[in-house]
């Protein structure tokens, strides 16, 4: 991960060495400029490879969001071959480093970098004004720039799915979320798996346990292991450990994967893993970015284009959630199913969406209240 | 009532970690040394705990890993301090910096693995007895050696003559001196008694409590633990009892959420530090609850010489 720091040293050595050369030199004449003589014949030297960079939040082994995102990496560098060079960096935080990070990256010449954390937004936009001929990506965000786009994905069409699973096995009826921080992000995926539930159970109540961080597992499973003990009996969780699951594994009881295939952690407990595969869109920006067609745009997909999905259903789960499940994602591919389709009533009483109305993304950006079914008040709501 | 006793065998499993770190501090500072590389310890405690387990497979194997690796940087910590002189709180301080480094550097493989199946221990007969069964005897058997520890700790500290000695040199290192003890060597069992416990302490979180390894995995338990002894004025049943009251409060901020009372979880999240804070106000405010308990050398160099 060091590789570009590293280069930049070997960069400035050979720069060195060439001063000290052209100092120590005087008398022989000065290196020529086209130092190796192009041979007549020769063909064209082969172009440089293009560079694209990563900047990820957590470690690539988390088994959660950012190894999601390395992977993505990883089916560019196989799609592309020689034609392109990745580099990442890994644990930035989100905070004054982050930007120091992304002028690096663009100083060490990558045509096109990705920023995988909503964090990244504001010092990416910044850097993003000093290298007009860079492309920057930024995703979960909602800022742009002529050469910053952002791209997103539909996690709630996951979380439906685990939700039509959940109120399927659910023998008490409470399902438990393990939240991280309030965003419409996370308040969509609570609210779809709640519907997801109530498709198949009407009755299903979801509470929600938020531990104000993205990645920190004993706390983790202090929630989880508090949802439990209240009376879920089948957990998701917006957090990037395995800690979740494996609380619920412990306990006897039922919970999702979240961001990867997490099934080997917890054999017993696991229904599912709501998997977000990022390949297909960063092979789609990389060719764009290098064919010049790249244009600022927001992206979000889902299930329909194979980024979203519910995978390793466990054998547990009844015929009739997965019947139902392969008919959604179905709908979901050919385009006529939204989750958030009218009539949606938040858990006071409010109607948030009219009868018949499918929301469109300005609706599910502005997400901030919990749909009938979900106990309690978020925390930040006035 | 079963949620009250789930929230109990919640609160000792949460405790239990903050009670063998603090109790291992104990020890060391009621030999006059105070090591605030306790945080950095229990970090290098839970990466070769985790290690050993995901190779070996045996979580005793991993304790007494967790123990060995405390017990090295404690080692280097005690002749730091007690041989050379170096100033205890920087020295203290670097240490925990060090370990929060090393851990992360040496645990990069280990992220994300996964340990072997562990089973769950329950206490024969006594695990049956309704509501006390459910928050009690369903513990793991550390939550009990910690329990069994204070109880051992204050008998030796009290009752015993090693432990007289070792109090001794807490508060009078050069009295000790003239009376011929080698207040050095004591110190260093000491320290080297409180690193194995806080190693130990590491591993429980990594490999029973979590379980699983992750960088800053003991996100700042070091520090309470730390505080411990002062909120317990340096008695061995009040850090046990401090340990499970900082593990409820840590607790009860889920708990609470879950069961749906309309607080800001943000204010919750900063309840077990908060709580930190007012205690120690509480107790400074009485000075003789804290002079008659405190080691009167505690954090100060000893020179045989002087």
């Amino acid at each position: 991960m060091f590789s570009p720091a590293k280069r930049f040293w070997l960069r400035a050595a050979a720069l060195a060495a060439l001063t000290a050369l052209a100092a120590c030199g005087k008398e022989e004449p000065p290196p020529a400029p086209k130092a190796p003589a192009p041979e007549a014949k020769a063909p064209a030297p082969p172009p440089a490879p293009f560079k694209a960079a990563w900047m990820y939040v957590g470690p690539v082994g988390d088994a959660g969001w950012t190894f999601a995102h390395d992977q993505g990496r990883k089916a560019v560098e196989a799609e592309f071959g020689d034609k392109v060079k990745t580099t990442f960096v890994e644990k930035v935080p989100e905070g004054a480093d982050a930007e120091r990070v992304i002028r690096d990256l663009a100083v060490q010449g990558n045509k096109i970098i990705f920023a995988t954390s909503f964090g990244f937004m504001e010092p990416m936009l910044k850097v993003a004004a000093e290298f007009p001929d860079v492309k920057f990506e930024h995703a979960t965000g909602y800022k742009t720039a002529p050469n910053m786009r952002i791209y997103d994905s539909k996690f709630y069409e996951d979380t439906y799915l685990a939700g039509i699973i959940a109120g399927t096995v659910s023998k008490t009826g409470t399902l438990g979320f393990v939240g991280s921080f309030p965003i419409p992000e996370v308040l969509r995926n609570i609210n779809a798996f709640t519907l997801g539930a109530q498709s198949v159970n009407p009755k299903i109540k979801t509470r929600v346990i938020w531990i104000n961080t993205w990645f920190d597992p004993p706390k983790e499973s202090e929630a989880a292991q508090s949802l439990l003990n209240g009376g879920a009996d089948v957990l998701l969780q917006n957090t990037d450990s395995t800690a979740v699951l494996q609380t619920a594994e412990k306990n006897g009881k039922l919970a999702f994967g979240w961001d990867s295939d997490m099934s080997a952690f917890a054999p017993k407990a696991h229904l599912g893993s709501a998997i977000v595969d990022w390949s297909n869109y960063y092979k789609k920006a990389v060719k764009e970015a290098m064919d010049g067609t790249w244009k600022t745009e927001r992206t979000v997909w889902g299930v329909k284009e194979g980024q979203n999905d519910l995978v390793k259903i466990s054998d547990g789960v009844p015929e009739s959630a997965k019947k139902r499940i392969a008919e959604i994602k179905e709908a979901m591919k050919a385009g006529t199913f939204e989750v958030f389709t009218g009539p949606v009533v938040d858990n006071a009483g409010k109607e948030r969406l009219a009868k018949g109305a499918k929301a469109d993304q300005d609706w599910k950006d502005k997400v901030d209240f919990y749909v009938r079914g979900v106990e309690g008040k978020i925390p930040t709501a006035k | 009532m079963n949620e009250v006793a789930l929230l109990a065998a919640a609160t000792i499993a949460s405790g239990t970690p903050l009670a063998l770190a603090g109790l291992g501090l104990l020890i060391n500072e009621k030999a006059g040394v105070l090591n605030l590389g306790a945080e950095g310890i229990m970090l290098v405690g839970a990466i070769a705990g985790f290690a050993a387990a995901f190779h070996s497979g045996s979580e005793w194997i991993a304790f007494a890993a967790g123990a060995a690796a405390g017990m090295v940087l404690a080692a280097g910590f005690g002749v730091l301090v007690i041989w050379l002189g170096t100033n205890q709180y920087a020295s203290g301080l670097a240490l925990s910096l060090f370990g929060a480094g090393f851990s992360a550097f040496v645990g990069v493989q280990y992220v994300g693995r996964k340990l072997a199946e562990r089973s769950t221990f329950e206490v024969p007969v006594l695990a049956d007895i309704p509501f006390l069964g459910p928050a009690l005897f369903k513990q793991h058997p550390l939550a009990y050696a910690a329990v069994l520890l204070a109880v051992a700790l204050a008998w030796f500290l009290y009752r015993s003559r090693t432990g007289l000695v070792l109090r001794a040199i807490g508060e009078s290192p050069d009295s000790a001196y003239s009376l011929g003890y080698a207040v050095r060597w004591i110190r260093l069992a000491a320290v080297l008694a409180g690193g194995a416990l806080c190693g130990v302490a590491g591993a429980f979180l990594s490999v029973v409590y979590a379980p699983l390894w992750v960088e800053g995995l003991v996100a700042g338990r070091g520090w309470i633990a730390l505080a411990l002894t002062p909120f317990a004025t340096w008695r061995p049943g009040r850090v046990l009892l401090g340990a499970y009251l900082f593990g409820g409060v840590t607790m009860l901020q889920f708990h609470l959420q879950g069961a749906g009372v309309q607080i800001a979880s943000q204010f919750l999240s900063m309840l077990p530090y908060l709580a930190t804070i007012v205690v120690l106000a509480l107790i400074s405010r009485n000075p003789a609850w804290i002079r008659i308990n405190m080691p009167a050398s505690l954090g100060q160099p000893f020179h045989p010489s002087a």
